[in-house]
């Protein structure tokens, strides 16, 4: 086989699986501009009519507060938990720590679903019933374990050099902790969150189990979807699809890019 | 495991005690949540009160009832479908990637080609079944061309829950396989060829072999996430058949029967954890 026709069939080849990957998206966003009552060809637009019915919708835009509150408190909460965890494991002897690592990481082996299912049973069992604040303590189980994993991993021995610096210069655990190894450690605590936030947002089977009234983006997606293909759907889920997008942008960009460290 | 320097000084009290919280966390919502699933399993289940009593019957009504263990099979061969499938697309595609497409080129596609995952997973099935509906995108789009005259009957099948899931697990698999690919020294492939070895030899004996562990992780991840999903099956599926997290969703909605419930998601519990033990010994999970 020539040079030529190996290069250019690899080049065909990559463009089919991309096609095949990006296809979902651009139908998506596409008919979100749809001016038509269906999300489905021909296009006729483009039009912001569905946009415009999609923020008239008040259980539309209330399901999108709540989604917002639930995963930037979620997410500060498992990103709060995982860096102190993080920072308490890093200086134990690896032997004795072990136990505790396998039970922090452990959440990550089951599925969401039967997170939700057991949360729902303890919290029917307890009496405190469904909430959004439920869904948000089903989303901190979901996201604790990556946030200690995303954070850990960072913590090299560079970490340990800078760490007994600060100490024989006569700082505090706790100035060290917030003067030293905090801001050193930006770049991971704010890749952890963004990752946290995204799956906090994106999240659908434990905020279906765990809340009653108010539920979040997924759920209201789901229950309109309900009622059949309307380009409605497609201006929800554009607005879903474009700020679990930016937010994965920012979490790479801080892992990626993060600020070389002088030598 | 890192490595520890000498001069480490132990951690003073305040620095220990800050792993806690997110241990007592994990504790009240995680491990007793389970604790209290697999006590609720053993639960009397009378109409729709709990008896009091406890009892295997949740069990032995599970795996004798055809419906529930219909659910069972059918979850475990859309699973195995969806992992085959997607291995079988996306090794290909990692391999290409990792080592036709020039080296510049190789992170950027590969960013492009995961961009996707970040799409919320209800918007992302919904999306799929704009396409594949009898009306909708692909069917449209086919009969335009007049290549076919009857709409093709995709949706609400298994096929298109396959479809859907396959589709999430290419960008996963892709990311895993090829992350194993671009660690294989290009100094083995090159002693091979200068030992005569054609490129087919050397896919088989060293790219092949040294790439079992990303693909292991990458169909393990896959068959997890797959097994324990209602969101793909309940839209595109549809209820033409149903797979255990409908099956356990359908307990709960519907007859509030949390001892089934319980039973079918201890079951699946189990699965997951077996199918680990088997995939244990190229799943290095010891950075985390």
């Amino acid at each position: 086989m020539g040079k030529l026709s190996t290069h250019s069939l690899v080049w065909a080849f990559v463009a089919v699986m991309l096609a095949f990957i990006y296809l979902p998206v651009v139908v998506l966003v596409l008919f979100s501009f749809q001016s038509g009552d269906l999300p489905v060809p021909p296009l006729d637009g483009p039009s912001l009519r569905w946009y415009q019915r999609a923020f008239a919708n008040d259980r539309l835009t209330n399901s999108l507060w709540n989604s917002l509150l639930v995963g930037g408190l979620s997410a500060a909460a498992a990103t709060l938990l995982g860096f102190l965890s993080a920072y308490g494991m890093f200086r134990r002897k690896p032997a004795a720590a072990t136990a505790i690592r396998l039970l922090l990481i452990a959440p990550l082996m089951v599925s969401y679903l039967i997170i939700g299912v057991g949360l729902l049973i303890v919290f029917n069992t307890a009496g405190l019933g469904r909430s959004l604040f439920a869904v948000g303590i089903g989303h901190v189980v979901i996201n604790l374990p990556l946030c200690y994993a995303i954070i850990y991993s960072q913590f090299g021995d560079h970490l340990c050099n800078i760490d007994n610096a600060a100490h024989d210069l006569g700082a505090g655990d706790l100035t060290t902790l917030h003067r030293v190894i905090a801001p050193v450690m930006l770049p991971a605590i704010i890749a952890a969150f963004c990752l946290s936030f995204t799956l906090s947002w994106d999240e659908f089977i434990i905020s279906l189990l765990l809340s009653r009234f108010d539920v979040t983006l997924p759920v209201m997606t789901f229950e309109l979807m309900r009622a059949g293909l309307t380009p409605e759907v497609n201006a929800a889920g554009t607005i879903v699809f474009a700020i679990s997008f930016a937010m994965a942008l920012v979490a790479a960009m801080a892992t990626i890019f993060r600020p070389r460290r002088s030598r | 495991m890192r490595a520890y320097s000498a001069e480490l000084r132990p951690p003073p009290e305040i620095v220990r005690w800050m792993v806690w919280p997110a241990v007592v966390f994990t504790v009240l919502f995680f491990v007793m949540p389970l604790i209290v699933m697999a006590c609720v399993s053993f639960w009397d289940r009378q109409g729709s009160f709990m008896a009091g009593s406890w009892t295997v019957q949740n069990y032995v009504k599970f795996f004798t009832r055809d419906y529930l263990l219909t659910a069972l099979v059918n979850s475990i061969e859309v699973t195995l479908i969806t992992t085959i499938v997607s291995v079988l697309l996306a090794y290909p595609f990692a391999y290409v990637l990792a080592f036709q497409v020039p080296a510049r080129w190789q992170k950027i596609i590969l960013l492009i080609a995961v961009l996707p995952f970040w799409t919320s997973y209800v918007v992302r099935s919904y999306s799929w079944l704009l396409i594949v509906s009898d009306n909708g995108f692909l069917n449209r789009v086919l009969m335009g061309l007049g290549l076919i005259s009857e709409p093709l009957k995709i949706a609400y099948t298994r096929s298109a829950t396959i479809l859907g899931f396959v589709h999430f697990f290419v960008m996963l698999l892709t990311l895993t396989i090829y992350a194993n690919l671009a660690q294989i020294s290009p100094s083995y492939i090159k002693a091979a060829q200068d030992l005569g070895a054609s490129w087919l030899t050397v896919i088989r004996r060293i790219i092949l072999p040294l790439s079992v562990p990303g693909v292991a992780v990458g169909a393990f991840l896959t068959f997890v996430i797959t097994i324990g999903d209602y969101v793909t099956p309940q839209i595109l599926g549809g209820n033409t058949e149903v797979l255990v997290p409908q099956a356990i969703m359908l307990q709960i909605v519907r007859t509030a029967d949390f001892p089934m419930a319980s039973v079918m998601s201890l079951v699946l519990m189990v699965l997951v954890v077996g199918v680990y033990l088997i995939f244990q010994r190229y799943l290095t999970m010891s950075r985390l």
